[in-house]
């Protein structure tokens, strides 16, 4: 395998056209590929997100004419699209595949046929998605596809689309994972111990264990909806002598590791790139390795806090809020190193650092509202309110997209040899930053108020705020179609790039090829001599 | 040749486990349905009653009601009624209730139900001696059926102050239909598939 990939290197093979892309087998191709997945479902989630709060903006029908179905339809697409074709595809196919193999000196990916299969997978899936609002009613059912709404409910085809859908996406995830996991175990440079690699790679490394573990789960319980839906089996109906909290069950224990997989990658992009714009070593390399790995497996063990309203025990409750507060502990480690990394830097504030401070401020605020949320008794009181939906879109909508779009302006020059312009970037980054606290912050105080999430309408009293939140989200999309013209702008007018624009803080391996980087790099293993790793 | 083989053979073997565990995963996520069934049954959780084959007789002061519900699957053309009041009965005490159903179809039908107490937490100390639930029911069309539960609330319930200021446990039962799934067009596959009552 080696060997062929040697001959093709000597010769400087890269197929055109199509074929380039349709069927690559190579990590830059495919990444970019996902990137441009993720950037349109990104726009399509993105419109979603706005209709609503036009909807939403004054009391009584909107633009949706008030029908509830369609909102609902409107809401779930929005989770799904976000969760699986945005955030998942541009961070881990995307970052993950352009970054991993020339951060650890690698040639390719360990599978790189599979990568290609993992990529062609998304289109298919995207496509069931996409098309599922139109076939009947829509799939109005949440992104948790919670039974007996989507058993006895949603009668038509539409929720079986959005099943098959989630399963191509699985799949496809799954067989990422397996080639993350073997790519970083197997092709690291000489030198490069697991304890010297780049904290992006470990923050993609325990990403993957994450899918590989909570994916197959969602896939049974997705499956087992599918036969109740079509089959006649009875795993979720009550009246049949199933239990429709057992889907929940299985739901977040899918669904708790995967708010972790949306942000893992987030924290590992920042992790590198605060350490270059405040030109010294992270602080606690290995706190913040283990600090990933300890969110990862507790992680695990917390899903039923999303469920307190379900009927629990108040000791399974106390349990779910101990673990769940726990989880602060190692996250807490991260937010402090990143702050101790920038203390006493020569910092300077290009735009990646922007979003990277931006990321922390705003993670911040979401995960102190998800400590509150973590209290049962509070929850009983915010359980499916807006301040759910600003808790997690504080942590999300901010925290994973934040990271995105500082690990967009970081490695952009990397990848298309060209780099954006330093003050449209500002500007994308404080439209956005005014954008997404205008249209969520108020949600806190809607959720307080008692607010329901799901729902078209809502009673005069709680106009104000909503019509603020609808003018925040005008704000960031106006900020999304600046930032349509900033990557074309640097695509098309962007300056040359050099092999290391950000000067030595910059001390991964990927600074160390041209920019843009050339179709194969590393065909001879680099040496790593010491600390040369990642930090 | 030897190094890229033997890099080849380790990405197998890593990408091999991995394909394992994915496997594993999906297996466990089957697993839950009998294992969350099992551990209802052992912990009470989620209301699940217990099944015990006497009571130990009346022990105590403490005096609590049982209400009763009843709830039908809307793919079963029957009648199903709670006895007719609450009964308020001394903690330990065995007691029997009688559950009327009648089928209004125009077909021999059998059913069964599903049952579960509330407050969901006391499932731990209700315990049946005997119940139309473990047994399915078959009426012929217009037939009408008396059918019995024995039970009572464990006295241990007295030893655990969660339940001190507990006046009031709620019985409820969902009927529904066993042989119309049987009836459809992959009859073994599907009767296989409908999951046995709780017992």
């Amino acid at each position: 395998m080696t060997a062929q990939a040697h001959a093709h290197g000597d010769h400087d093979h890269s197929p055109t056209g199509w074929r380039r892309y349709v069927y690559s087998t190579n990590h830059k191709d495919i990444g970019t590929m996902y990137i441009v997945f993720g950037l349109v479902a990104g726009i399509a989630g993105g419109i979603l997100s706005m209709i609503m709060r036009m909807e939403l903006e004054h009391p009584g029908p909107g633009i949706l004419g008030g029908d509830d179905q369609l909102f609902n339809v409107f809401v779930s697409a929005h989770g799904l699209v976000m969760v699986f074709f945005m955030v998942m595809p541009t961070f881990i196919g995307g970052f993950g595949n352009w970054m991993i193999p020339l951060m650890i000196g690698a040639p390719d990916m360990a599978f790189p046929r599979m990568n290609n299969v993992s990529f062609w997978l998304l289109i298919p899936s995207a496509i069931l998605l996409y098309t599922s609002p139109f076939v009947g009613d829509g799939a109005g059912t949440g992104w948790t596809v919670y039974a007996p709404l989507s058993t006895s409910g949603h009668p038509g085809p539409a929720v079986d689309m959005v099943i098959f859908a989630l399963h191509l996406a699985g799949a496809s995830s799954i067989l990422g994972a397996i080639n993350f996991i073997t790519t970083i175990f197997n092709m690291r440079a000489p030198g490069m111990t697991l304890h010297k690699m780049p904290l992006f790679v470990w923050s993609l490394l325990v990403t993957a264990f994450l899918l590989l573990l909570s994916l197959p789960v969602l896939a049974g319980a997705i499956t087992m909806l599918l036969t109740d839906r079509n089959f006649g089996t009875a795993f979720f109906d009550a009246t049949k002598g199933g239990d429709p909290v057992l889907y929940q069950h299985l739901f977040w224990f899918f669904g708790h590791p995967e708010v972790y997989i949306l942000i893992l990658p987030a924290f590992g992009v920042i992790s590198m790139i605060i350490p270059t714009f405040c030109r010294k070593p992270i602080f606690g390399y290995l706190g913040m390795v283990y600090a990933m790995v300890a969110i990862g497996v507790i992680g695990f063990v917390v899903w039923a806090h999303h469920m307190y309203t379900a009927g629990m025990p108040i000791d399974a409750r106390a349990y779910f809020i101990a673990a769940t507060m726990v989880i602060a502990v190692p996250t807490g480690i991260k937010i402090f190193s990143w702050v101790a990394t920038m203390w006493g830097g020569s910092s300077e504030f290009k735009t990646p650092m922007l979003w990277s401070i931006g990321l922390i401020f705003l993670f911040t605020i979401g995960g102190v509202t998800g400590v509150v949320l973590a209290n049962a008794g509070i929850d009983y009181s915010l359980h499916d309110t807006y301040y759910v939906v600003a808790h997690f879109h504080y942590v999300l909508s901010m925290g994973a997209l934040f990271g995105i779009f500082a690990g967009f302006y970081y490695w952009i020059g990397k990848m298309c040899g060209r780099q954006y312009n330093e003050t449209y970037g500002k500007i994308h980054f404080w439209l956005t930053f005014v954008g997404v606290n205008v249209t969520f912050f108020p949600q806190h105080f809607l959720g307080v108020a008692g607010m329901p999430r799901r729902i078209a309408d809502y009673p005069d009293a709680f106009a104000g705020w909503n019509l603020v939140s609808s003018y925040g989200s005008y704000i960031s999309g106006v900020a999304a179609l600046w930032f349509l013209f900033v990557l074309f702008h640097t695509l098309t007018r962007g300056e040359k790039c050099a092999a290391n624009p950000w000067g030595e803080g910059a001390s991964s391996l990927e600074w160390t090829v041209p920019s843009p980087a050339p179709f194969h790099t590393f065909e001879h293993q680099p040496t790593i001599r010491s600390a040369a790793g990642g930090h | 040749m030897t190094a890229s083989s033997s890099l080849a053979s380790r990405h197998t073997t890593t990408a091999l486990i991995c394909a394992a565990v994915a496997l594993g995963m999906v297996g466990a996520a089957y697993a839950a349905v009998p294992l969350y069934r099992l551990f209802c049954q052992v912990t009470g959780y989620g209301g699940t009653t217990q099944v015990r084959a006497e009571a130990p007789g009346a022990i105590g002061e403490r005096m609590m009601t049982v209400r009763f519900n009843t709830d039908i699957s809307s793919n079963l053309p029957w009648s199903f009624e709670p006895p007719p009041a609450p009964v308020t009965i001394r903690v330990g005490a065995e007691t029997l209730v009688a559950f009327k159903a009648t089928n209004r179809s125009k077909r021999t039908m059998t059913a069964t139900a599903t049952f579960n107490v509330t407050p969901d937490n006391v499932g731990i100390y209700f315990s049946k001696i005997q119940c139309f639930c473990f047994t399915e029911q078959v009426l012929n069309p217009g037939e009408s059926v008396e059918m019995p539960v024995v039970f009572f609330i464990d006295p241990e319930i007295l030893q655990d102050r969660h339940f001190d200021p507990l006046k009031t446990v709620t019985l409820s039962y969902t009927l529904y239909p066993v042989e119309d799934l049987a009836k459809k067009k992959r009859p073994v596959k599907l009767a296989a598939a409908v999951p046995k009552p709780i017992q």
